[in-house]
């Protein structure tokens, strides 16, 4: 593993070409993600968010600038599988069990038998679905349904963890929960974790560092080191320093986003 | 409870009909054999008359079901007479029909899914083929078959097959392409092979398009292998037995074979009905 840096990129761009003209998706994206970092990418629709995490998981090409992922380029890290996606939509497969939809990546990447089961059961205890494995998506609440496809993600040893609004349809509560066992994750296995999401709360909450984006064109205007402290309660976020840098966050997206037009 | 109901009354009310429409098409034959033999004869004498006559135009529901019973149950089902005998003729050119018709219905569709050229080029002709009287083209494909040595069963199976492929195809086009954009985007951060793609996710996508394809492909496929004996001068199946009957004027044998026809269809989907629940229901769906 690349120890210099999980995601270096320069100058990226990404130009679609569209019916109407070109779009600027990103434009000069200079991005440094250390092994173990958890960093969110805030912004408000349109500000190239997800486009840049689909980059980084080779869905997606550059028309411009370099990226490296773990030290390779996005494709050599993508044949390599050397992170996991979670999707917006936990995207189960409907007719696999919960246990079945986990070992899909295991399948694919050809794992023994044995070793499948044994990472099966382990990631699904690491969510908190250890008794669910035998029921089917659809027997599950969403959250339920969104922590099988973060163990599905981690089923497979990827150090990168690449969440595209994860939670983004799930109730405020569930939510809560949800990032709260998402931190204790990231104590827990040390992964690099890119977390895209359009919630200051959640950003601040999560976060050892925050990419404040902004739209036309998609670009990076603020990057935010957290000063908070590694163990997080969930009342932190009356603390002090939690609101100065949910302040930050949101004065930063407001100076680099016009509502005019 | 009220299910059941419902559904007495709506078989009560089809026999019911069928009776009025049989009193009414047979009773001008009972009228014009009264007038030629110059007597008077009312309603009380034509209604019966007209439910037990020889050569009906329309035969009553049971005369019908005496035929059946007599053709099935009363005859040994080696017996020409057989209904048994006739439709075994024709259902196993339908079950061959079937299987080559959904073998090359699903090859089709994941040539045209997974190949922009065969999409083009395929789907077309795949239309067409259908849009063709399959009357006008089965006499043909009897003869072109007979002349490279292929008669019989597999001829008419062939027609069969003709027609079961398309809704196969149809619907597993359809079903193939259902995974949605993030669902392949997952199987493409694994770096799944596109073997993987198509065994993992797209085949298992399609399965419930594919049951609802082979329900009427089978009913189609007993239609087509009906047809096959028309032309063939067959020497037994549904379509002979009809052709038989319309030869002779036995409004009965073509009644009884078209009902053993329909009953044979009928458990046929029912069948394809009952293996979809078992394969969706341990997919945890259905």
């Amino acid at each position: 593993m690349n120890r210099a840096g999980a995601i270096v990129s320069s100058s990226l761009d990404l130009v679609f070409e569209t019916r109407d003209g070109p779009v600027h998706a990103l434009s000069q994206i200079d991005l440094q993600v250390a092994p173990g970092e958890f960093v969110s990418f805030i912004g408000p629709s349109g500000c190239g968010k997800t486009t840049l995490l689909r980059v980084i998981a080779d869905l997606q090409q550059p028309t411009g600038g370099t990226i490296s992922v773990n030290g390779m380029t996005p494709r050599e890290a993508r044949l390599n599988r050397t992170y996991g996606y979670v999707f917006q939509a936990a995207g189960l497969y409907p007719w696999r069990t919960i246990e079945k939809n986990v070992r899909l990546p295991l399948e694919v990447m050809g794992y023994p038998a044995h070793e499948r089961a044994e990472r099966v059961r382990r990631v699904l205890d690491l969510v908190g679905l250890g008794d669910f494995g035998r029921m089917f998506p659809w027997q599950l609440s969403g959250g339920m349904q969104q922590r099988a496809s973060i163990a599905r993600a981690l089923a497979f040893d990827a150090d990168l963890l690449l969440m595209d609004e994860p939670f983004g349809a799930l109730d405020e509560i569930v939510r809560d929960h949800l990032n709260e066992q998402l931190l204790a994750l990231h104590a827990r296995t040390g992964k690099t974790i890119c977390f895209v999401t359009h919630s200051i709360p959640e950003a601040v909450y999560l976060s050892t560092k925050i990419i404040v984006m902004s739209p036309r064109p998609g670009r990076i205007i603020d990057i935010i080191e957290s000063p908070m402290p590694a163990e997080r309660p969930l009342d932190i976020r009356e603390s002090t320093a939690f609101l100065e840098l949910a302040t930050r966050v949101r004065e930063g997206l407001r100076a680099g986003h016009s509502y005019d037009d | 409870m009220r299910i059941a109901l419902s559904i007495t009354a709506i078989c009560l009310a089809i026999l019911a009909a069928w009776y009025v429409g049989a009193v009414g098409l047979n009773a001008k034959w009972e009228r014009d054999q009264a007038a030629r033999a110059g007597v008077e004869i009312g309603w009380a004498d034509i209604i019966p008359a007209t439910m037990s006559q020889e050569r009906p135009v329309l035969p009553a529901p049971h005369q019908v079901a005496a035929e059946i019973w007599e053709t099935t149950a009363n005859k040994r089902i080696t017996s020409k007479r057989s209904l048994v005998y006739h439709g075994w003729i024709t259902l196993s050119a339908t079950f061959l029909g079937f299987a080559m018709g959904v073998g090359l219905g699903i090859l089709l569709a994941v040539g045209i899914v997974h190949n922009r050229a065969m999409d083009l080029s395929v789907m077309p002709w795949v239309i067409s083929s259908q849009t063709i009287p399959i009357l006008a083209i089965a006499p043909m494909i009897i003869v072109v078959l007979y002349n490279i040595g292929i008669s019989g069963l597999v001829a008419k199976a062939a027609i069969s097959a003709y027609l079961s492929f398309f809704p196969v195809v149809v619907g597993m086009v359809k079903g193939l392409r259902a995974p949605g954009g993030m669902q392949l985007d997952l199987m493409r951060t694994y770096n799944a092979s596109a073997w993987q793609v198509f065994w993992k996710l797209r085949w298992p996508s399609s399965l419930p398009y594919l049951f609802a394809s082979l329900k009427v492909a089978i009913a189609i496929a007993l239609v087509g292998a009906i047809i096959g004996e028309l032309p063939t001068g067959s020497q037994g199946g549904f379509g002979a037995r009809m052709l038989n009957g319309s030869y002779y004027g036995q409004v009965l044998i073509i009644w009884s074979a078209l009902f053993g026809a329909a009953i044979c269809a009928a458990l046929m989907v029912g069948a394809v009905g009952m293996v979809q629940r078992a394969v969706l229901g341990r997919m945890g769906q259905a």
